[in-house]
Parts: structure tokens; C-alpha cells; sequence
């Protein structure tokens, strides 16, 4: 009958789902108080996790051809634990604060990164789907959270219904795309569409199935949920939703497309430059008027996916690494940004109006400057490395030809730049409020200070990151 | 064969009707009753297709389980239904509107319907011979086997949701009396009850 198939390229992600159960073992028995116990152990499980993925196999498909490992996934998973894994202690930080720690938190996190790995990881439709749903699952519940919370209740609601929506217009674009091909392998759909006659079916259905990605990624127009969500949900559980969610989407969006899709791009192509422009333009144009910070991180991170979605357009090895690229110096940004509103605190309760940073720089110059250095870098200006981002995607678009969008995104981050440069001008230039922002705890310091650090340190020396990101696009053209 | 079709046209007849009447009824324990007889009658076209499984599956799974649960639901919770209705008439052209794009290009995708020239040697799991096999074991032969990985991932979305709803739902009042098994049975009849001799005529001074 049917062999045993390969587990060991999915050590990590079996790895990852016994340890979840374990330690859900461990909160269910240990019962109140292991919140900090069950996180730092999260942590552990991730680094090994990753780890496990690092010296794990290098390429193969395993399970039916479900599922799928090369140095593309391996990049992809590493960047997500990564993310997932600063936001958790973030996470820890506030359940504490606030006396809402329950050990069923950083599970649901666990839980999530490990669909997100699914998804990194899926070679079929199905696969993908599954993938997509256990992560989506548990961020809904997460948004949820703080259920005493009427914001945080509206924001879970919100985002289930429209997460649903989402999710039944990928299935129906895979149920088209299927019933064009015959199959739902990603191999299969290759060769399927790659021969095939244009067809509408798969078409219409192709498009279906980027609607559902580009919901899960937040790009517009498919973006409505991002500013009432990540204002309702708790802040470091919103810095987790803007980090390790999109690295996942954008990288499942980049296999999914240049993969078995790769035959149809000229159908692709224009679908994803009217999402990749209006996402930038819009990003950059809604947040000018925005009064609190969470919302004005919302759009911010709606201009981000933008630029990173050019990288998908140009469709070839030097996009991929641009993207890979430019979501490893969005990770550290966005963590380090949250880190900072974490912190805006007055006599410990949160405060998130862009006003309260007035005279932050006298009051906390360190804190100031990090989030100084963070902005300067969201915005795109040298010497931070969040240039350097923009930098590799705009020369990836222009190499290929596509000088407008290039233009389009040149021009948007001018226009973003206004309201990354507001915040300093706020920070540094105006007066004091009477409301002083108390000092940050080590924790959260430690990972705003580093971050920031950080985004010096790769404008200086970018070229182990950009030679990594490089190998990890040209494993996922090899196939 | 003219049998066949004559039910065929029965049962989606039936299907469609109980279908438009879930949504347009106005006490929703009548909808849940009204979405069982679609379901019923959705099995019967499974089993007018030859997936006897798929119906019987569809009867006790979502019959048996999942409108139950829903019925539960609507009588437990105190919906004001004219309420959630308001508006329906002002949102009832751009719906409409909405509507018939879809069908549309529904038509217009079903009308224009090619498939790829491989998609038959693609396929992965074709159908089996019925007279060979049935349903149960033809599912069974992959689900278990080639398909073990999206089973177990299905699990792990289950247990999420499980995990999600006690998260969301369970709270520990102060005050709540529980039953504690190990108390009751420890209990022994020499700590509460005392047996005393009444001398007649004397009573308990």
C-alpha cells in the first residue's frame, strides 16, 4: 500500500505542534501564573524551531506533495519566529502589566506561527488553505483577547466576519482553479496552466484566490479591517498581527503566484500593480490624518505591503530578493516602533494619541531618539535601513521595466515621509504636555534599543542580509 | 433514467425552496427547521450523484450535530429579529446589485468553461470504479494515507478552535459553589452524625 512519507523535512513544524501541546499540558495542570513560564518556554520552542529549520533538510516535498521545503521556506520561517518570537515577550509584558496574563496566550501565538509555517510550506491549494485557516483562526481569538475590553470585542467580531469573507473567496478561487486544472498540486497547476488555453475560469478564479492573500496581507482595497483592528486589539498583540501575519502572507503570496501560477503572470501582473499602487498611495495618503498612533501604524503598515508587493510584480529573482529583504528590515522597524507605543505610558495607563509624545525628547531622550531612528526608517531615508529596503525593490522594478511603479513608489514615500517626520517634529519641537510618559521597563527598552540600533547596523553593513535573502530567492526560482 | 431525473428536479426544487425560506423567515426557529429540510434534501441529490457517504455524513454531521447546535443557539439567545432587519430595505439595491454581478460573470465564467488539455492525466486521486469500491473505503484509501498531513492540520484547527472558545468564554466567578468528588467520598459518617439515646418521657435538654 501507501509508504511512509519523508517526516524529516517537517521536524520543525512537528516539533513545534507536540511542544504546543505540551505545554498547553503544562499551563492546564500548572493552572494560574504560568504565563511567563509558558511564554519564555514559546521563545525556546521557536528558537529551536528555527534551528530545526536552519540545519533541517534543504529541499525536498514531502506528504503527498503537500508540503514543501527549500531555502525559500527556510528564509521565510526564519524571519516569521523571528518576528513572532520579540512580539511574544512584548506580549508578556503587557498581560502582566495589565493582570490579563493567562498561559492560553502565547499558545495561541504558538499556534498561529505554526500555521503560518504550514502556510510558508504548502505546495497545494489545500494545504495552503489549511495553513492560512489555523493561523487565522488564532489571530481572531488573539484580537479578541481583552474581552473585557468593548474595542478589542468589536475588533475580534470585525475581523472574524471579514477573515471569513476572505476566506471563502480564496476557497472559491481554488474551487475554480481546480476545476480548470484537475488538480490542486502546485507541480500540477504548473504544467496546467503553463500549456493551457487562456481560459476565464482559471482567471477569474486566480484573481479570487489573490483577493483572499491580499485580504490576509491587509493590501487595499481588501484593507477596511486593518485600522479598526489594530486599533481595538491590545498594542503588542497588534505589533504581532503587523509582523509575523504579513511575512507570512507576502512570502505564501510570492510561492503562490511566481509558482503555479507563474504561466499566467501577464494575467497576474496587472491584478497585483493596481493592488501594489493603490496600497501605497492610500497607505500613505489616509494616515496624514490619523490621531492615534495604532491607526497611524495601521496605514502605515497598508503603504509597507504596498512596496513590498512591487517586489511580487516584477516576478523574477531580483523582486523575491527585494521583498525577502524588505520585509526583514520591516520586522525589526515595526517591532521596534511598537515596542516604543508599548511604552507610552502616563502613570501606567496607555496612552495612544500622537499628541502625548509632545516633548518626548526632553523628557525621554532616549526613547525619543530610538523612535526618531525607527521613523527616519519607515520613511526611507538614509543612512537607515529602511532605505536600503525601498532602495532594492525600486531597482528591482526598474530593471524590469516597470519605471511607473517605481515613480508612483518613489512619490508615495514622499508623501508618507510627512507623517514619519510629523512624529519627530512633535517629539522634538513642540511643548511639553503636562502628561509625562513614564520610562519604558528593561524588557521593552531592550528590543526598542536594539531594533533601532539595528537599523543602523544594516545600512552599514547590508551584505550578509542581502546575500541570505538572495539565496533564498534564487531556492525558490530553482522550484 | 427519466426516474432519475424527475427526482433530481424534486430534490433541487426542494433544496432551492427551503433554502429561500431559511432566509426569509421571520422566527428563526423556523429557519433552522427550514435549513434541516435543505440539508435532507441536499443528501438526496448526494445520493442521486452515486456519494452515498458524502450524504450520510452531510445527515449526521450537519442534521444531527450542527443544526441542532444552531437551534440550541437561536432559543437560548433572545434575538430581536425586526431589529437586525432594519435596514434591509435601504441596503436592498446595492445587494441586489452586487447579486447580479456575480451571476453575471458566474455565467459568464460556466458559459466560457475550458479545462486544461492535462487536467485528466493531473488529476491525483481519480474516482474509482463504484462497482469495485465503495465510497467509505475509496475515502478512506486516501484519507488516511496520502492525505494523512491535511488531517492532522484540520486537528490542529479544531483544537485552536477549542482553545479560542475557552479563552473567550470561560470565567472564574468568586462564589461559585463546585461539587468536589474527593470531599464527598473522604466524607465519613462518624464527623456529622452523632447518635443519641432520647430517654422516653426526658426529650434533648
Amino acid at each position: 500500500m501507501t509508504a511512509i512519507p519523508a517526516f524529516a523535512p517537517a521536524y520543525p513544524e512537528i516539533f513545534m505542534a507536540l511542544a504546543a501541546l505540551a505545554l498547553l499540558m503544562l499551563g492546564v495542570f500548572r493552572k494560574n501564573d504560568s504565563m511567563t513560564l509558558v511564554t519564555w518556554l514559546s521563545v525556546l520552542v521557536m528558537t529551536a524551531t528555527a534551528v530545526l529549520a536552519v540545519h533541517g533538510t534543504d529541499s525536498a516535498v514531502t506528504f503527498n506533495k503537500l508540503f514543501v521545503v527549500n531555502g525559500f521556506t527556510v528564509f521565510a520561517k526564519v524571519l516569521t519566529l523571528l518576528g513572532a518570537g520579540l512580539t511574544l515577550v512584548l506580549i508578556n509584558v503587557w498581560a502582566q502589566g495589565e493582570k490579563v496574563a493567562r498561559f492560553e496566550l502565547p499558545l495561541l501565538v504558538l499556534f498561529s506561527v505554526l500555521g503560518m509555517m504550514l502556510m510558508i510550506s504548502a505546495n497545494d491549494l489545500i494545504a495552503l488553505y489549511l495553513g492560512v485557516e489555523l493561523q487565522s483562526l488564532s489571530l481572531y481569538v488573539l484580537a479578541a483577547y481583552h474581552r473585557d475590553n468593548q474595542r478589542a470585542t468589536e475588533a475580534g467580531v470585525k475581523y472574524f466576519v471579514l477573515g471569513a469573507l476572505a476566506s471563502g473567496l480564496l476557497l472559491y478561487g481554488s474551487s475554480l482553479v481546480y476545476g480548470f486544472a484537475g488538480t490542486t498540486t502546485f507541480e500540477g497547476l504548473a504544467t496546467a496552466v503553463k500549456s493551457g488555453p487562456d481560459s476565464i475560469g482559471v482567471t477569474i478564479g486566480i484573481v479570487f484566490v489573490i483577493s483572499g492573500l491580499a485580504f490576509k496581507v491587509s493590501a487595499v482595497p481588501f484593507h477596511m479591517w486593518t485600522p479598526d483592528v489594530y486599533e481595538g486589539a491590545p498594542t503588542p498583540i497588534t505589533a504581532f498581527f503587523s509582523v509575523a501575519p504579513k511575512i507570512a502572507g507576502l512570502c505564501l503570496f510570492l510561492r503562490a503566484l511566481v509558482g503555479p501560477f507563474a504561466g499566467m503572470i501577464e494575467q497576474w501582473q496587472q491584478v497585483i500593480i493596481v493592488i501594489a499602487v493603490l496600497s501605497m498611495t492610500w497607505g500613505a495618503i489616509a494616515a496624514i490624518a490619523q490621531k492615534s498612533i495604532k491607526r497611524l501604524m495601521a496605514y502605515s503598515s497598508i503603504g509597507h505591503v504596498g512596496y513590498a508587493l512591487i517586489g511580487l510584480v516584477v516576478g523574477n529573482e531580483e523582486g523575491a530578493r527585494g521583498l525577502l529583504f524588505y520585509l526583514l528590515i520591516y520586522l525589526f522597524m515595526n517591532v521596534g516602533t511598537f515596542a516604543v507605543i508599548m511604552s507610552m505610558r502616563v502613570k501606567g495607563k496607555y496612552v495612544e494619541e500622537i499628541g502625548d509624545l509632545a516633548g518626548l525628547s526632553r523628557n525621554n531622550p532616549g526613547m525619543a531618539m530610538a523612535l526618531a531612528i525607527l521613523m527616519f526608517s519607515m520613511a526611507g531615508i538614509p543612512p537607515m535601513a529602511g532605505f536600503l529596503g525601498k532602495f532594492y525593490i525600486f531597482v528591482a522594478a526598474v530593471n524590469a521595466g516597470f519605471v511607473a511603479l517605481a515613480v508612483v513608489g518613489l512619490l508615495a514615500s514622499v508623501v508618507g515621509a510627512f507623517y514619519y517626520l510629523r512624529l519627530i517634529k512633535i517629539m522634538y519641537f513642540d511643548e511639553p504636555t503636562a502628561a509625562i510618559i513614564d520610562p519604558p521597563g528593561l524588557t521593552t527598552g531592550i528590543i526598542m534599543a536594539v531594533s533601532s540600533a539595528l537599523m543602523l547596523l544594516f545600512f552599514i553593513v547590508p551584505a550578509p542580509l542581502v546575500s541570505g535573502a538572495e539565496a533564498a530567492a534564487r531556492a525558490l526560482f530553482l522550484g | 433514467m427519466i426516474v432519475a431525473s424527475l427526482a433530481f428536479y424534486l430534490f433541487s426544487i426542494m433544496a432551492v425552496v427551503g433554502a429561500l425560506n431559511v432566509i426569509f423567515q421571520r422566527n428563526p426557529v423556523h429557519s433552522v427547521l427550514w435549513l434541516i429540510f435543505t440539508f435532507f434534501n441536499a443528501a438526496a441529490l448526494f445520493v442521486l450523484l452515486g456519494a452515498e457517504f458524502v450524504a450520510m455524513i452531510l445527515v449526521v454531521v450537519y442534521v444531527g450535530a450542527v443544526a441542532v447546535l444552531f437551534l440550541f443557539v437561536v432559543m437560548m439567545l433572545d434575538i430581536n429579529v425586526v431589529v437586525l432587519r432594519e435596514g434591509f430595505l435601504k441596503y436592498l439595491p446595492i445587494g441586489a446589485l452586487i447579486g447580479i454581478l456575480l451571476l453575471v460573470e458566474l455565467a459568464v465564467v460556466y458559459g466560457g468553461w475550458t479545462m486544461a488539455p492535462q487536467a485528466k492525466a493531473l488529476r491525483v486521486v481519480p474516482t474509482p470504479d463504484p462497482d469495485q469500491l465503495t465510497n467509505t473505503e475509496a475515502l478512506g484509501r486516501v484519507m488516511y494515507t496520502d492525505y494523512a498531513y491535511l488531517f492532522q492540520v484540520s486537528g490542529l484547527i479544531l483544537l485552536v478552535a477549542m482553545i479560542g472558545a475557552i479563552v473567550l468564554t470561560l470565567r472564574r466567578r468568586p462564589g461559585v459553589r463546585k461539587q468536589k468528588i474527593s470531599d464527598q467520598v473522604q466524607r465519613d459518617s462518624k464527623d456529622t452524625v452523632t447518635l443519641v439515646q432520647v430517654q422516653s418521657g426526658k426529650g434533648l435538654s
